[in-house]
């Protein structure tokens, strides 16, 4: 049994000796080019002049192209067709790319992208909400509303309100790896792109675009990424498009890898948002009515926007269960990178609302943030875990046949409107019926009314303030800021219920194949992307654990769009809940072929050919696992399948907010405790303590590691993660000497993780639950610790905003002492 | 320009550039791809190497290390890190013990850097890794790899020889791995700078078309004055950590270079009784050392500048002569009185340190002229050295605050009060100190405000920098310093 052990991650020993490779580290052809882009030094304007003649006569340099030079689609957006590659008249921010050079190195590309001379006329640019809003600039016809019971109605008569503001920075992935991609022409005409891409299939879709060429002429190979955390869902498509294009147009292979400030001022990060709230609650903090209004600056290309501010608004309920709410999203247009998918995917930013909310009522009502969190949770779920109206629960692993029947739950395709990828969460696709009332179990829903019935938040938070003692460290705290001027201490508890699937549903697919080989080894292949995640090992315990092999006999591969086509990105949380179903099912395909062989063979019922230990059982004779793939390969058996899942279950009207959009919910909840100087602002993470909820884990030790990195990196957004533009639009933090993700000093001294460990109440691979996502959230413990200690400081409230810099933090101590 | 030093053991000889990076040509010439690019710039340490010099080893980043820079030394990187026989390196198998990895592409610089720590017995290993980014794993994992691979005995293939260090005078480096071995400046370190300098060579660089290039190493004092007094044009290579930059993120040809770090007088420190005296050559991980003892605050305030890998690199006087506003040196050895030693040809002059800064950008220091040495008098007073920044661990000074005060019982008889990021320039304040010598705290902090117009970047606002400063000052006061800093609290 491989799975739910706590394995190392299937590259460590590669990671650790520098033997693991990356799209730099592929060996390239003695003649390949090298590619940099020119970048626009204007927010927004027109082109008037170019001239790239010094660009062209510089040392080493092959080719240099413009929009002019481009054979077909000049378009690496990932739906709407509002990205050209290379800047066509108008530059719509600074770094935009204008022209691309080929030279013999990358540091003669670069030297040389250097020289060209573009004349832009500026025009007004748009750079913060004021300025687009002023403007009307914005994406979609105008605000998405999603509303539920009358929030105008509750407000006017509770018993208290409030309203107030958050704002809070965007964040660059830092990905360590940065975007790169290597193009190698074949005959007659053919590409193939090496992509460090969490979207092969969009790699070869926007190629195949650029090179006139249908998708089957393009493959798209991903072995691993350096990370990738969202960046690289869409970001990655320049490059690819760039090295495909130089690489047809001189017959050479091409490799194109951005230096690290480039790749911070060319690439998309975190929406930035701002977030008002007027909220009416009662003496207890329980919430009569809540209006939200969010504004996501998208920046100047729609990329993933839409889905991005769809999920802030998914999420401004958290984990409370809201009567009358109404939430209002403006997606504003600026002059500024284009905005782009991000852990959690605006998730964060739609959580960080509410708890602030929450965290404002506290205030307000002068009792502990943690009463009224529980006062406004949803309910728990019945003990036993089981999904009231759903399928119940099956025995771990024992889920055989039943994703045969449960295909069924999808009521027919559809359809897509347009031309864009339809493999892109930005696709733009047409509205399906509404979806009919689904009978409640319950009477809690979602805001955009959507049961919820697999809440477990009430039953782990107890266990995490009694592990964490969270209660008498409280009354620590207070005692010590009482003895304290200048340093004061703050706790917080947040919880984090994110819900899990694409919200565009279709994209809630996966394919796998599988082949056995004569020897018994096995070859598997999925549509997933490796970026660190450990999607790679997992899925490898579920192929393991179906032939009942051990796992070195399970041969990793990389991600190839010749294998399993038309994946979605490895995104939304979904690698393994999606990828390790459809591996499953391929697995089991041959096993059921091996054991209907040698049941035939036996004379014995097919049920009683029994595959473990490296062995299959075939009534009382035992046969190594190699022997019997021998057997059945001589009996003219086929011993490679593909495997397909697609996610049952699911709805959902983006436009209307109402449906079913996730297939269940993942949780978990964190403590955490800081200390602030007063007097400067400056402060500190000291101890956190998080119980996670990832179901009956697939691996343990993996999905640790995605609570404590998914934590600091959400920390890190909240606190020392600042992106700075100046007044002409221009990024001033674009390397790690200005923009500070945390260090190794800056993770919790006190740092304790424990995994809830409970099965998914909906019938998920092993009853696992998604991981890579959920955990970044719990970064909002430590955030909302600090007002805590600022709050320590005068009566106000302080209404930090984030990311919590010593700046920051100063101002409202000010604001907290009035 | 030749170059000559061990590579993962073996001797190798390369005729490059002198300002190709050691990073380019590992992957580009050497096809050695284990060590990465992750930032070209030296802060994210994915390119982290060993080079063992006479000083023993340390940990550098190879993507702003000249080749230049090597000659006599011995590097090695991730992929000479496991024993010829494939056995792993401790540390490498603690990371995958322990699930230290998760992209892996940060991987290669955290565990050459760990077995760096590993072979020197240093076990602060969150000051030994600050200069490592990893984005995945919240570093918990790293730490624990660091912490259980502590007790294992040190490979001996980890324990590499200079090229150029004759067996005699290699014994304390050789044998480094139980301690850190003692720094003995002057002896070993002219004993290994050699080279004569080089004549230019018309050579071309890993990854790049050829460019000529004058690169020099000196190894005397008077050899590099003479040389630099007649090509002032040149520039000036002590540890990179800044002219590094010029040419991977400014793409510059720098023209003729003169490398520093075979100079081994201008690496001494002399310590007396009553001051001390800091060769310009004497990298910040030395001056730390060497000063943590005298002023445990200044101990402190280096412990906090760059990373280990930039404090192996960088030197005092390099971050002197550049003159950055928001440099730690500088207010630190300001606010303690220091005096410059500059130099050239035969003509040496000495000036206050706080005089060498003109205005942003502009040092009292002629063409052909250069940073000999900086004497640090070790004054009756008591000093505070406080920096504040958006991270605390490499990252560079919002405000950097620097504080010597002379006591006659409770009055206050001498104040110099030195701060970065305050201005163009590192500066005193002026008016805080006589205010603060008259009227007391509160008098000092409302007086900044005459002494300081800052301004607003992206490290902080101008608003901001001002009021830290006046909380900085605060800290004079006896009472609010026992309340400690943010940094000393636990849970």
């Amino acid at each position: 049994m491989s799975v739910a052990k706590p394995l190392p991650h299937d590259s460590a020993r590669q990671h650790v000796t520098g033997a693991a490779r990356y799209i730099d580290d592929i060996p390239t052809p003695a003649n390949c080019l090298h590619l940099a882009f020119g970048l626009s030094d204007t927010a927004h304007g027109e082109i008037t002049a170019m001239d790239l003649d010094a660009v062209r006569a510089a040392p080493g340099v092959v080719a240099v192209l413009t929009a002019a030079d481009l054979p077909f689609a000049n378009d690496v957006a990932p739906a709407a067709h509002d990205e050209p590659l290379l800047a066509a008249g108008t530059v719509h921010y600074v770094g935009q790319p204008i022209f691309a050079v080929a030279a013999t190195s990358h540091l003669a590309a670069r030297k040389a992208a250097r020289l060209g001379r573009v004349e832009i006329a500026a025009r007004p640019a748009l750079l913060t909400f004021e300025d687009a809003l002023a403007a009307g600039s914005r994406f979609e016809d105008g605000p998405r509303i999603y509303a539920k019971g009358d929030s105008g109605a509750a407000l006017s008569r509770a018993a208290h309100r409030l309203t107030g503001r958050i704002e809070m920075g965007g964040q660059e992935h830092f990905y360590l790896e940065g975007q790169a991609a290597l193009a190698i022409p074949g005959e007659g005409g053919d590409m193939v792109v090496q992509s460090s891409s969490q979207h092969p299939t969009e790699i070869q879709h926007k190629v195949a675009e650029a090179l006139g060429l249908p998708m089957a002429a393009v493959r798209c190979e991903v072995r691993r990424m350096g990370g990738g955390f969202g960046g690289k869902e869409s970001q990655g498509n320049a490059l690819a498009v760039a090295a495909a294009v130089a690489a047809a147009a001189t017959g050479r292979p091409c490799k194109m890898r951005y230096d690290r400030d480039d790749d911070m001022i060319i690439t998309g990060k975190r929406h930035d948002f701002r977030i008002d709230y007027e909220v009416g609650f009662d003496d207890h903090g329980v919430i009569d009515g809540l209006d939200f209004t969010q504004y996501a600056r998208c920046g100047w290309a729609q990329d993933l926007s839409l889905p991005v501010a769809d999920r802030a608004m998914l999420h401004a309920d958290n984990a409370y269960h809201l009567r009358d709410v109404t939430i209002t999203s403006h997606r504003l247009k600026t002059n500024t990178q284009s905005a782009t998918a991000f852990r959690g995917f605006g998730g964060p930013q739609g959580m960080l609302g509410i708890e602030r909310v929450m965290d404002h009522i506290a205030h307000h009502l002068g009792i502990d943030p943690l009463r009224v969190r529980r006062a406004n949770y949803y309910a728990d779920a019945p003990v036993e875990g089981a999904r009231p109206g759903g399928q119940p629960p099956g025995p771990p692993g024992g889920i055989s046949g039943k994703m045969k029947t449960g295909d069924s739950a999808l009521a027919g395709e559809v359809p897509i409107r347009g031309d864009g990828d339809a493999a892109s969460r930005g696709a733009d696709v047409a509205m399906t019926a509404p979806v009919a009332g689904r009978a409640a179990p319950g009477d809690q829903t979602t805001p955009y009314h959507m049961p919820v019935t697999d809440f477990i938040l009430g039953r782990m938070t107890e266990r995490l303030l009694d592990e964490a003692e969270y209660h008498a460290r409280r009354a620590a705290v207070a005692d010590w800021n009482a003895a304290h001027d200048v340093l004061k201490k703050g706790i917080a508890f947040t919880p984090v219920k994110f819900g899990i699937s694409f919200t565009l549903t279709h994209l809630n697919q996966a394919g796998a194949l599988v082949h056995v080989y004569q020897d018994g080894s096995v070859h598997l292949n999925h549509g997933g992307t490796e970026m660190g995640q450990g999607l790679y090992q997992k899925v490898a315990q579920v192929a393991a654990d179906r032939f009942g092999i051990a796992l070195d006999q399970v041969k990793i591969t990389a991600t190839d769009t010749g294998k399993v086509p038309n994946t979605s990105a490895t995104a939304a949380s979904s690698g393994a809940d999606l990828n390790g179903m459809a591996v499953k099912v391929a697995c089991d395909t041959i096993r059921d072929r091996i054991a209907g062989f040698l049941s035939d063979l036996h004379q014995c019922s097919a049920a009683a050919v029994v595959f473990e230990d490296g062995h299959v059982q075939v009534g009382a004779e035992r046969l190594t696992f190699a022997k019997a793939v021998q057997l059945a390969y001589q009996g003219r058996v086929s011993l490679s399948a593909t495997g397909f899942y697609k996610t049952p279950d699911i709805e959902w009207d983006r436009i209307r907010g109402r449906g079913r959009p996730f297939y269940y919910f993942a949780h978990g909840a964190a403590v955490a405790e800081v200390v602030i100087d007063t007097r400067t602002g400056e402060n500190r993470i000291l101890r956190v303590d998080i119980l996670h909820d990832a179901g009956r884990s697939l691996n343990p030790a993996i999905d640790i590691g995605q609570i404590e990195g998914g934590f600091v990196q959400g920390a890190g957004w909240l606190t020392t993660e600042e992106l700075v533009w100046d007044d002409h639009g221009r990024l001033r933090t674009h390397a790690p000497a200005t923009y500070k993700i945390p260090a190794a000093s800056d993770r919790p001294e006190i740092f304790n993780v424990a995994l809830w460990d409970g099965a998914n109440a909906a019938p998920t691979i092993y009853r696992s639950k998604a991981v890579g996502e959920p955990p970044f959230m719990l970064g909002i413990a430590p955030f909302l610790a600090l007002s805590d200690a600022v709050a320590a400081c005068g009566p106000h409230y302080p209404a930090l905003d984030a990311p919590a810099t010593a700046e920051r933090v100063l101002a409202a101590v000010r604001r907290a002492r009035g | 320009m030749n170059i000559s030093f061990r590579l993962n053991g073996d001797a190798v000889t390369v005729d490059t550039a002198p300002t190709t990076t050691l990073l380019d040509w590992l992957r580009d010439g050497r096809g050695l791809t284990g060590t990465k690019e992750g930032c070209n710039e030296g802060d994210c340490g994915a390119c982290t190497v060993i080079v063992t010099d006479a000083d023993g080893p340390r940990t550098l980043n190879a993507c702003i290390l000249f080749m230049g820079q090597l000659d006599g030394a011995a590097v090695r990187t991730v992929e000479g890190l496991s024993a010829p026989d494939g056995t792993l390196h401790p540390v490498q198998q603690a990371m995958i013990d322990h699930h230290g990895s998760q992209c892996g592409f940060c991987t290669p610089g955290f565990v050459t850097a760990m077995a760096c720590a590993h072979l020197t017995g240093a076990t602060d290993h969150d000051d030994q890794l600050a200069g490592n980014l990893c984005r995945c794993t919240g570093y918990a994992p790293i730490l624990r790899a660091a912490r259980a691979a502590e007790t294992a005995p040190v490979p001996d293939h980890m324990r590499d020889t200079p090229l150029h260090l004759s067996p005699s005078t290699s014994g304390d480096a050789a044998t480094g791995g139980g301690g850190r071995s003692p720094r003995s400046h002057a002896a070993v370190g002219a004993a290994w700078g050699h080279t004569a300098a080089l004549a230019a060579t018309g050579a071309s660089g890993a990854g790049d078309a050829g460019w000529a290039q004058e690169g020099v190493r000196p190894s005397t004092l008077d050899e590099l004055a003479e040389w630099y007094a007649e090509t002032p044009e040149a520039t000036l290579v002590a540890g990179a950590t800044d002219v590094g930059l010029w040419v991977t993120k400014g793409l510059r040809d720098l023209g003729p270079v003169a490398f520093l770090n075979g100079i081994g007088e201008m690496q001494r420190i002399e310590i007396t009784d009553d001051a001390v005296r800091l060769g310009a050559g004497v990298t910040i991980a030395a001056m730390r050392e060497a000063l943590a003892p005298i002023w445990p605050g200044l101990g402190e305030l280096l412990r906090r500048y760059g990373s280990q890998q930039v404090r192996n690199a960088a030197t005092i006087g390099g971050n002197i002569a550049n003159g950055s506003p928001i440099g730690d040196g500088s207010p630190a050895l300001i606010a303690l009185g220091a005096r410059l030693h500059l130099r050239k040809g035969d003509v040496r002059r000495e000036i206050a340190l706080q005089d060498f800064f003109l205005d942003y950008g502009k040092q009292d220091r002629a063409p052909g002229e250069f940073v000999e040495a900086v004497t640090v008098p070790r004054g009756p007073g008591a000093a505070q050295f406080h920096k504040i920044s958006k991270r605390f661990d490499q990252d560079i000074s919002a405000v950097c605050g620097c504080f010597y005060i002379e006591r006659d019982g409770a009055r206050i008889t001498t104040a110099r009060l030195a701060f970065g990021g305050m201005a163009g320039t590192p500066r005193r304040a002026a008016r805080a100190e006589a205010a603060l010598i008259s009227d007391g705290i509160a008098a000092a902090q409302d007086a900044l405000e005459q002494d300081f117009t800052p301004m607003s970047d992206m490290r902080a606002s101008a608003a901001y920098r001002l009021e830290a400063a006046r909380g900085l000052l605060a800290r004079l006061d006896g009472s609010d310093a026992r309340q400690g800093s943010v940094l000393e609290v636990r849970a």
